[in-house]
């Protein structure tokens, strides 16, 4: 498939919107915008694989994007090691149990026959695992979280380079894609959203609460960067060289550099997914995930496993998800689980998807682009409208001061606005399905 | 003969905008008079029976009730004329009691509904006994009576049953025959599909042997039955 | 997740407690202890939470029944209802109007109500009612229930700000542990919130006037059939329209009522509204789509293990086995992880028994 002069110009207008920004605000600004349109695009390119290619509603990417977050701590986090001695492997070691007994109840419900005696051991199994798991558990995180609290209290990471975390951020989101999808795929589509928004809110849970792996709500900052610091520039008397060559400030030249160097690793990326999305979409897989969407009984009829399918499917967009969610915190440097919220990490996603185009790869692209955008200056926008709205009004007048108090809260509504215009006016979005 | 009471006349036309399924097929049934439509399956029995009824795409012929043209009437604009459809599949409320699928059968009128209610309770006793009951812990036989009495509350002029024995035993069948008869005695008149072709013809003052979409032959039940061609093609000699 | 909830509940210290006991009427007087503070902090918070679940359950089941589709803006629609009640209120109090010792909220409810069954018919009219006559699949109305969500929570927060608002008067406590105690004579207290109280007989208030609509009025009777046969509804002649603009205003009912409640109980906030959303759906699928008795019953199902499994046993236990003095709080699951529990409950029952506990689809 090849991109027609209408879909190209749509992206040129949405990058030409971007340069002027740049041009009218400031280039730090508008390349801001660009990284995380870039992110957005990835993490739209995700859940348009589940919903465009097959159909599957997952309000919970929220939940794989902050896997992938919390990837980036454990993957290039230097260990703490007196954390470590304190607990670390009893903790692992916790955990492998607790995994174990579920697995153990699986299986357990698998082998026994049906009969009187299935219920009782599994539930036997479970509530023994559960305990033997908090005796196990409760007292390795409390000598860990005990290890000075206020700089660190947590388990640390692995000290690899960031870039690893990436692809572990899209494994860890594909292994939760995996349970979720082993229970609730196969079911009526809404049992699937609610299944996802549910995992999603527990997974914010735990980051926000367990502080030995994530710090909860003391946030770890100071993640280390695939790219140069701005300091480093400023200090680095070849860096300065050059761009006082050019004429540059070094300090606005150092930060733009930092930015332009994440933009094109994202880019990268970007292309790399798009054009293996693009690939799968137009294999005999990807056909075959089209025609089960489209009429699921004739492709079950066909022979064709649909669960499985679907599985695979959502484990891959998922596994997109977490890819994004790791880029978004490396960017941001720090993790803050406090700041997941869903309106903006999972709906938001799926306006961009809407949006752009559900079921084209590019659409996805260009929606989380352009949403993305629009998201940032909606803010600023709205604040102007109002702001001349109550020019008129008398200070000190309540409805002006409301007004200006609320006009932040515009965005939602004119993505709201967005989202139900586009699904009533051009259900197929900005760059349809071909 | 003057005009029938409901004629579907030469009707052409399938579902939306697909192949045509009737073509110039003509139904009608006189006052107080049974008619039946028989033929082999796929033959489009319940389709002519929908198109009389308006559930279907007509691009030819026309629906004339008591003489007045009703083609371009919605289904439920038909009932409101006095035309009760009983569907063949899930045709009553499965968790609203007898009693309630009685009253939603006459949710259109605004008069009071007793006198009707008690008329469809001495045709189908065993819907009085079990009239708190839900309609979907009843027995087949019995959902069917409930199905016919839903659709006799409208005080219809004609009522449309969609092979209604399917699924019932012989007994049962029979049963459900006299009810039929009886309803047809009140001065409604009947049109039905039926599957059980033999016996549906011996209560039939008309019937229609229908195959591929098309009028085979058309007659007095008793003289279909009689028609040794008939006998041989359809009733199985 | 502080140290101190991470003690393992079961652990106990090397002490043991077990003294001659005075006499058998101690023992029983420390059953009663554990049994007030059983219900002082598990049975009573339940009781309110469950019934606003399952006035909120209720609106998503009634949705699902008759409008088939699961709306995702039920939880805003809920902060929307509970907005407009809320400025009533305000300006109920401005006024001096009072309805002491009943919150002021309670005057203000109708109105609370008719505003925000202008604002869903309004919805249905311009988003919902066009993809209706294209009878577009069930999934796509979801993601519509979503535009609509955000629309919501966006006017909310624009109308009334993102903090939180308190709009609870009147008394506060029909019993406070203190006069509790005093008139008992036992250790334990058990407090009475008049807003808890009043969520229990208003929910029940409502639930009956629900019910009574659904079994014994025309209009109730033609929107369950809507729900359990549309076709042959419609072949009755009922008018899909008028069934849905009902349900539209039975929901803003319930919804506006299960918001006000929740507001009062515990505190208004719009964010927090949208949180309910699993729960709630948890409550409705649990017991059943569709089904409205199973609404209920799912709502306290929900609100009973997520109390039971969050709350801290400690003092409970400390009655019952004197002999054992847990260090830790005895506490399955820490609060935050209440989610967990909705989750937890949902997922068994889609693995086990997808159709609800009752048999979900008509209402």
């Amino acid at each position: 498939m090849t991109l027609k002069l209408r879909d190209m110009t749509l992206f040129l207008a949405v990058l030409a919107l971007i340069a002027a920004t740049g041009f009218l605000q400031s280039w730090n600004v508008a390349l801001g915008i660009l990284n995380m349109g870039l992110v957005s695009a990835i993490m739209a390119l995700g859940v348009n694989m589940q919903w465009g290619y097959a159909g599957l509603f997952n309000i919970g990417v929220m939940g794989f994007l902050a896997l992938g977050g919390l990837s980036t701590v454990i993957i290039s986090k230097p260990p703490v090691i007196e954390a470590w001695d304190a607990g670390g492997p009893r903790v692992i070691f916790a955990l492998l149990v607790g995994t174990a007994a579920i697995v153990a109840a699986i299986l357990a419900w698998r082998r026994i026959p049906v009969g009187k005696a299935r219920a009782p051991a599994l539930v036997a199994i479970l509530v023994v695992g559960f305990f033997v798991y908090r005796w196990l558990f409760d007292p390795a995180v409390a000598a860990i979280e005990a290890v000075s609290p206020a700089r660190a209290g947590n388990l640390g990471g692995l000290g690899l380079p960031i870039l690893i975390a990436w692809p572990v951020g899209a494994l860890l989101a594909a292994g939760a894609a995996w349970v979720v999808g082993k229970t609730a795929l196969g079911l009526r589509s809404d049992y699937l959203a609610i299944a996802t928004l549910g995992i999603s809110e527990i997974i914010i849970a735990v980051l926000k609460n367990e502080d030995w792996l994530s710090r909860g709500v003391k946030n770890v900052s100071g993640i280390p960067r695939p790219v140069p610091y701005e300091i480093d520039l400023q200090n680095s008397e070849r860096f300065v060289e050059r761009v006082s060559g050019f004429g540059f400030d070094p300090v606005t030249a150092s930060t733009i550099t930092v930015k332009l160097a994440y933009a094109g690793l994202f880019l990268a990326v970007l292309l790399l997914l798009l054009w293996l999305a693009q690939a799968a979409l137009n294999s005999p897989w990807g056909r075959m995930m089209r025609a089960i969407r489209d009429n699921e009984v004739a492709a079950e009829a066909m022979g064709k496993d649909v669960t499985a399918r679907h599985l695979q499917v959502f484990i891959l967009g998922s596994a997109v998800c977490g890819l994004a969610g790791a880029m978004m915190t490396t960017l941001d440097g720090q993790l803050t689980p406090a700041s997941y919220q869903p309106l903006r990490f999972t709906f938001l996603i799926w306006v961009m998807v809407i949006v752009g185009g559900s079921g084209n790869n590019f659409g996805a692209v260009l929606g989380g682009m352009l949403i993305w955008y629009l998201w940032v200056m909606v803010e600023p926008l709205g604040v102007a409208l109002i702001g001349g709205i109550t020019a008129g009004m008398p200070d000190g007048f309540w409805l002006k001061e409301h007004l200006l108090e609320t006009a932040a809260h515009m965005r939602l509504l004119t993505m709201g606005l967005i989202l139900l215009l586009v699904l009533r006016f051009s259900p197929r979005g900005l760059i349809p399905e071909r | 003969m003057s005009d029938p009471f409901l004629i579907g006349d030469s009707l052409s036309g399938g579902y939306g905008r697909g192949v045509d399924i009737l073509h110039s097929c003509t139904i009608s049934v006189n006052e107080g008079e049974i008619a039946v439509i028989v033929g082999p399956n796929g033959a489009g029995k319940s389709t002519a029976m929908k198109a009389v009824f308006g559930m279907l795409d007509l691009h030819e012929g026309s629906v004339k009730l008591g003489g007045e043209d009703i083609s371009h009437l919605s289904p439920q604009d038909r009932v409101a004329r006095g035309m009760a459809f009983v569907p063949q599949n899930s045709n009553t409320f499965t968790s609203l009691t007898v009693e309630e699928n009685l009253e939603m059968g006459a949710f259109l009128r605004r008069d009071d509904i007793s006198g009707t209610m008690a008329q469809v309770y001495e045709l189908f006793p065993v819907l009085k006994e079990k009239r708190r009951q839900t309609a979907g812990e009843l027995s087949g036989g019995q959902r069917q009576q409930v199905a016919v009495g839903r659709a006799l509350m409208t005080r219809p002029r004609v009522l449309m049953l969609d092979e209604p024995t399917a699924g019932v035993s012989p007994v049962v069948m029979d049963e459900l025959f006299d009810r039929i008869i009886e309803v047809a005695r009140t001065g409604i008149s009947i049109l039905m599909v039926e599957q059980n072709a033999r016996q549906a013809l011996e209560i039939a003052d008309r019937g229609y042997v229908m195959v591929q979409g098309q009028n085979a032959f058309t007659d007095t039940g008793e003289a279909l039955l009689a028609d040794p061609e008939v006998r041989r093609s359809f009733l199985g000699g | 997740m502080s140290v101190a909830d991470r003690t393992p509940p079961w652990t106990s210290s090397g002490t043991c407690r077990i003294g001659f006991r005075l006499s058998r009427l101690e023992d029983g007087l420390d059953f009663l202890n554990a049994f007030v503070a059983f219900a002082n902090f598990v049975m009573l918070p339940a009781v309110a939470y469950g019934s606003q679940l399952a006035l909120g359950a209720l609106g998503v089941t009634m949705i699902y029944g008759i409008l088939r589709f699961s709306n995702f803006a039920h939880g805003d629609t809920m902060a929307f209802g509970a907005m407009a009640t809320i400025l009533g209120t305000w300006w109920l109090q401005a006024m001096g109007v009072s309805l002491d010792p009943f919150p002021t909220a309670l005057l203000a409810l109708p109105a609370g109500i008719a505003a925000t069954a202008v604002f869903v018919l309004i919805t249905d009219r311009l988003v919902y009612r066009f993809y209706r006559e294209q009878k577009s699949a069930p999934v796509i109305l979801v993601i519509v229930s979503m535009g609509v969500m955000f629309v919501t929570n966006g006017l909310v927060r624009f109308v009334i700000g993102v903090d939180e608002q308190r709009f609870a008067d009147g008394a506060r406590f029909i019993i406070t542990a203190r006069e509790f105690k005093e008139l008992t004579g036992l250790k334990e207290g058990l407090a009475i919130k008049s807003t808890a109280m009043l969520t229990v007989v208003v929910a029940i208030i409502v639930v009956a006037i629900l019910f009574w609509f659904l079994n014994r009025t025309r209009t109730g009777k033609s929107m369950r059939a809507f729900s359990d046969n549309e076709d042959l509804a419609l072949l009755s002649g009922i008018n899909p329209e008028r069934v849905v603009m009902f349900t539209w205003i039975m929901v803003a009912a319930l919804a506006t009522v299960a918001g006000v409640l929740y507001g009062l109980d515990k505190s208004f906030k719009p964010f927090n509204y949208f949180q309910l959303l699993l729960p709630i759906f948890a409550s409705a699928i649990v017991g059943g789509l569709g089904n409205p008795i199973g609404a209920i019953a799912g709502g306290f199902v929900i609100a009973f293990s997520e109390v039971t499994i969050t709350y801290a046993f400690k003092k409970v236990a400390g009655y019952l086995i004197p002999a054992w003095e847990p260090q830790g709080l005895v506490q399955l699951l820490s609060t935050d992880y209440k989610f967990a529990v909705s989750f937890g409950i949902l997922i068994v029952v889609l693995l086990f028994r997808p159709t609800g506990l009752f048999r979900g689809k008509a209402l």
